[in-house]
Formats: structure tokens, sequence, C-alpha cells
């Protein structure tokens, strides 16, 4: 099982680790919509500083979204499901695989946006350890979501369009929970971060159990 | 559910017609007791007329998810042990999820007039509002990817699995947003005070619910029966397709 | 001899369509059959249902002796299915990519290098992205692939597409091979006179059904 795992995820850096999708365009993206956010609040820094937290996570919604659709693209583009559903890998590996392989991207997305929000929005970080814990909780809940909700929208022609209106509505706990953690962690909210932080690890869990008990029959076309 | 023989095509049945003018008359007294017979609120005054469909709407709209979830593990415990059984619990699913997605768009609607009048402003990042418009759109999602053409048992399941997701992130949603909320400092426009629900008011809400509760009812068996004619004339059309086939050759 | 597929008034139904009306079709061990007709007459229906990646609406259908309207996972691991997509990653390399998928089906990797030689794809090309192969150089892969799971049962649908003649030369050896060594092949394809020194029975569909059997050479 875990070698199967593995060799999902190893398989989906490698595809990154030659085409750079990420860091060479879904990073400076996730940058760039940063930097439009200022626009959007004239540049307020105190306001700027205050929503931060969730700004990022916003951020990471829109990255993530697209890392999504690419890691789907690429086994639908040459009709590669065909290949996982005639081998011998188990449904569930590939579930986790594909998360396992979204949550490495993801986080080199954040490595990306973190720095970025400290320095654009004068972000200060009073709670290292929450900060961390939140960040995980949150890039788990986000990666075994997207990808169960990935498996869905890959099998039809609309899947560019269809899978954000699943996702979003979805992850809506996740991104609020994810903002109040970091507010906490960023010492401009007085809040129980840490229940909002085990809150993501709960939603990562609720999701993975579906996931791996529903993925075998969502990757069936017929 | 289906409708009564010889009337294959149809979506009505003697039975459904009565439920029919039930759900007529039914609406109509409503808008009697709630817009005439009962009286104005001491606080609120007119606006809480609105308060009889709001408040039905909304117990209908969950009731319906409700229904949508609990009809697609049923098909997903049938469909695994056969294939192509189960349907109907397929096309319930269905049925119950438009007729909650409309209701909870009425909820969405009254709720923010009610607003208006009560608060001075359509949206209130009020707890309930927000879960019910996160649930609004989760399910306009639903039925978004009920619509895809696909194979009708993959597309079965494919659904049923969104909707039990869909249901169990309820209350995580609406935990999470209650949180948010009452967490948060209180918002300085101070929430209207809720009005007493008592005598007249009292009865009328109850009388309007079950009334709401019928119409719901009603919606429901005959986008059911829908649903189950297009399946129909699916499976028809296939059945000429594969008997011309057949012939083709002979 | 053993029947490896065995098709009964098979009905399948894609896209609102029955793409296969009443197929009848028994394939034996060590077969190499050549699956004839025009486009759309079911050829790649066929091959998708009995790699049970179709679902079959009616009859009986029996692939390797498992029932697929009771399992048609199970039997997937014993067959190569070649479509007429590729199944390809083409950001990685030639090697990775066949490494990936020996892997995935639970084969050797000492096979991979071999498969590679088999089909002809020089050692130059094995550290390429695959998306810089050409159309004709990719199918070696993807045949490549194939037979690093050394099916019992060959799934390839116009297999010689894009290929030279001297690629279509080799994977006629590797079927002959294939065949031989007790695997059964069914290759589809609409060009009339391919591979005759090949195959050993030519099917022809029409209509989503069977029309004309050669019959067991």
């Amino acid at each position: 099982m875990l070698h199967e795992v593995l060799l999902i995820a190893l398989k989906d850096l490698r595809v990154e680790w030659r085409s750079k999708v990420t860091l060479g365009q879904v990073a400076p993206m996730g940058l760039l919509v940063l930097v439009v956010f200022a626009f959007a609040f004239d540049a307020n820094t105190r306001l700027l500083e205050l929503g931060a937290g969730g700004l990022f996570w916003v951020a990471v919604l829109f990255g993530g979204t697209l890392l999504i659709q690419r890691a789907f693209e690429v086994e639908t583009d040459d009709g590669n499901f065909d290949a996982f559903r005639m081998s011998t890998i188990r449904a569930p590996s590939l579930f986790l695989g594909k998360s396992l392989g979204i949550f490495i991207q993801v986080v080199l997305l954040e490595l990306v946006l973190g720095p970025g929000i400290v320095l654009l929005y004068n972000v200060r970080i009073d709670d290292w350890l929450l900060l961390l814990a939140a960040a995980l909780g949150g890039t788990l809940a986000f990666s075994v979501c997207g990808v169960l909700w990935g498996v869905m929208a890959a099998g039809t022609r609309v899947r560019a369009t269809l899978l954000p209106l699943l996702l979003v509505p979805i992850l809506a706990p996740v991104l609020l929970a994810g903002s109040r953690a970091f507010e906490t962690a960023f010492g401009v909210r007085a809040e129980a971060g840490w229940t909002w932080a085990s809150l993501m690890f709960v939603i990562a869990a609720v999701h993975a159990a579906v996931g791996m008990g529903t993925f075998g029959f969502l990757l069936e076309e017929s | 559910m289906s409708p009564a023989r010889g009337n294959k095509y149809m979506t009505a049945s003697p039975a459904t017609r009565v439920l029919g003018v039930v759900a007529v008359a039914a609406a109509l007294l409503m808008a009697l007791l709630g817009l005439i017979v009962s009286p104005a609120d001491v606080v609120q005054g007119q606006a809480v007329r609105m308060l009889y469909l709001h408040v039905p709407s909304i117990w209908i709209a969950y009731g319906a998810f409700v229904l949508t979830a609990v009809s697609s593990a049923l098909f997903l415990i049938r469909s695994r042990r056969r294939e192509d059984s189960g349907r109907h619990h397929d096309r319930l699913a269905g049925a119950a999820a438009e007729v909650g997605v409309v209701f909870a768009g009425i909820t969405l609607v009254t709720g923010m007039l009610w607003g208006r009048v009560t608060w001075g402003t359509y949206w209130q990042w009020d707890a309930r509002l927000t879960t019910t418009v996160l649930l609004f759109v989760t399910y306009l999602g639903y039925l978004a990817l009920r619509r895809l053409p696909a194979d009708p048992m993959i597309r079965g399941r494919r659904s049923a699995v969104m909707a039990l997701i869909s249901i169990i992130n309820v209350p995580i949603v609406h935990f999470s947003v209650d949180w948010w909320r009452t967490l948060h400092q209180k918002a300085s426009l101070s929430v209207g005070r809720r009005p007493e629900i008592t005598g007249e008011m009292y009865w009328t809400l109850l009388y309007s619910t079950l009334a709401v509760t019928i119409v719901a009812s009603w919606l429901i068996v005959h986008r059911y029966r829908v649903i189950r004619l297009e399946e129909l004339r699916d499976e028809e059309a296939l059945n000429a397709l594969i008997a011309s086939r057949l012939r083709e050759d002979e | 001899m053993s029947t490896v597929v065995d098709f009964q008034k098979v009905v399948a139904v894609a896209g609102g369509f029955p793409v296969l009306a009443g197929l009848d079709i028994e394939i034996t061990k060590g077969e190499i059959v050549h699956l004839r007709g025009s486009n759309g007459v079911g050829k790649t229906s066929f091959l998708r249902a009995c790699a049970g990646l179709l679902q079959i609406q009616n009859g009986d259908a029996t692939v390797l002796g498992f029932d697929l309207r009771d399992d048609r996972i199970a039997p997937r691991r014993y067959i190569g299915l070649l479509g007429h997509e590729n199944h390809l990653y083409k950001d990685l390399w030639v090697r990775e990519h066949l490494e990936f998928r020996a892997a995935a089906v639970g084969a050797d990797q000492h096979d991979v290098e071999a498969a590679l030689q088999r089909i002809g794809v020089s050692e130059r090309l094995w550290a390429v992205p695959i998306e810089r192969l050409s159309a004709g150089q990719r199918r070696r892969v993807a045949i490549a692939s194939v037979l690093v799971g050394r099916p019992q049962l060959w799934l390839l649908d116009e297999p010689h597409a894009a290929l030279d003649r001297e690629g279509r030369e080799v994977l006629d050896e590797i079927l002959i091979d294939a065949a031989s060594s007790g695997a059964t092949v069914v290759l589809a394809s609409h060009e009339r006179d391919l591979s005759k020194s090949v195959t050993s029975r030519v099917v022809t569909l029409r209509g989503g059904r069977l029309w004309e059997d050669s019959g067991a050479a």
C-alpha cells in the first residue's frame, strides 16, 4: 500500500519537476494575487495586516485549484486513467498517492506565499507552532478534498469550470478555520487558534475516509 | 411512487391529483392566514409575515437535502450489490435536491428582505444566513454534476458520493460559521429582537409549515416522475436503436 | 484449447448508443485475431468491453475465466490494453515512464530496457521527454508499456497506426512470440490486408455485431 502511494506521488512530483508548472507558473500567479489584494484594499497596510491570514488562504485556494486541475489533466490528457484502471494499483492507494503529490506541491506554493505575506503585508509571526500546525491541517484538508472532487470532475468535459464550483463551498470551513488560526498566530486576533487548527484535521480525516472508500467506483467511467 | 397503470406517460395519478388540489388550497389558505388573519408584530410590524414562508422553507430545504442524502446512501448500497438496481433511489435524490435548492433560494430571498426591514441591511454575516448560502451553492453544484451527460449508473454513484459529502459538511459548515460569528465581536448593528411568537402567529406558523410541506411533497413527486419519464424516454430510444441494429443485417 | 474470450449476445451502451448490439464471439488461447470493419462498427468498444472498461448491459461475457457481469476489475491485471491514445505522461522521460508503468503493473524493472530495445526505441531517446518524440516513436513507447506487463491477453487498437514498416515488422514479431508462448492477441484495424502473415483469424464486425469470421486457422 505505502509502496503504491509513494509510486504515484513520486510520479506526480517527477512530472512537476520536469514541467515546473507549480514553481514556474502557479507560485508566481499566487504572488500576483497577493499584490492584487493590495490594490483592492488600496494598500491600506493596517487592513492588509489584519486580513493577511485570510488572504493567504484565498491565494492558496486559487493556486491549489489550478494544481488540482493540472494533476488531473496529466491523467486525462492521453488516456492515462485507462492505464490506471488496467494496472494493479488499488484505488485507495491512487487516492492517497495523488493527495500526497498535491500536498507537497501546495506546500511548495505556500513556501512562496508565506514569505510573500510577511514581506508585502508587514505580518509578524507570534506563534510559529500554531502557524505550522494550521498550515499542515489546512493543506491536508485541501489536498484530500481537492483530489476527491478532482476525480469527480475529471470524467467530464466541463471539468475546468466544474471543479471550482464543487470545491469552494466544501472548502469554506477550511478557509474560515485557516484564516482564523493564522490570524491568531500573527497576533492580530486573540482567539482559540488551536481549535480552528484541529477543525481542519477533522475535515481532512473525514474526506480522506470518504475518498478511500469511494475512489474505486469514482474512477470507473462506464 | 409510480402513477396508475394506463397512463405511463403522465406525471399525475389520481392520488397526486388530489394532493395537488390540496396543495393549492393549502397555499391559498396560508396566504389568507399569513397576510390577513394573523396580526402584525408589535416590534417588527408587517415584516413578521415573511416568517410564515421563511421558516417553513428552511425546514423543507434541510429536509429535502437529508432525503437526498438518505436516498443516495440507499442507492450506493443497492447499486453495489447488482449493477443497474436501485435507480429509483437516485431519482428521488435528484428530485429532492432540486426542490431543496428552490426552497433554500426562497429562504435566502425572504431572509434578505426581512433583514432589510428589521436590520436595515439586506445581508448580515449571520451564522444561519451564511450557512444557508453555502448550502445553496453546494447543492447548485450537485445539480450541475447531475446534469452532465454520463452513464446513468456512473452519474448516480458520482452524485450520491457528492450528496453524502455535502450532508456531512453541513454540520461542519454550520459549526464553523456559527463559531466564527459568536467569537467575533458582535456587530455594532444590533440584531433585531426576535418577535414573540404566540397565539394566532404561532398557529399560523405551524399551519404554514404543514402547507409548505404539502406543496414541497407534491413538487418532489412530480419531479421524480418527470425524471423517470426522461429515463424511460432514453431507454426506449436505446431499445429502438438496439432493435434496429439487430434488424439491420437480416 | 481453453477459451479466453467468450461473448454471447453481448449488448453494451456508450453515450446512449448501442455500440455492441448482440455480439457473439469466442476466442481461444494462442490466437492472433484481426478485428476488422469500418469506422464505428464497435471494434474499440469490443476491446474496451473485453478489458472490463465498458459495462455489459445484456448477454454473457467471460474473459480469462472471469464473468464480466460479476467482476470486471479482476481480469484487468492479466490484460494489456493499447488504445487509440498512447497512455503516456508527456513530461516524463521515456525510461521514467516505462519504469512507472512497469511498477504499476507489478512487473520487473529489469524488463524495461529489454522492452525498449525489443520495440526498437534507440538508447539515445531513453532520457528524452516523451513530448519531444515523433508520433511513431511514441507509439513504440506505448507498445513497450504493454510489453513489460507480459499480459495474457493483448488488446490493441490500431497498433500499427503511426508505425513505419520496420516498426510494424517488429510489432508483428512480438505478437507472434507472445502468441506462441501462450498469450492471446486481439488487434483492431480497418486496414484490409494488414499483417496477413501474423493473424491467425480475421473477424469482421458490422453494426456492433459479428459479420464475418474466417475461423481459427
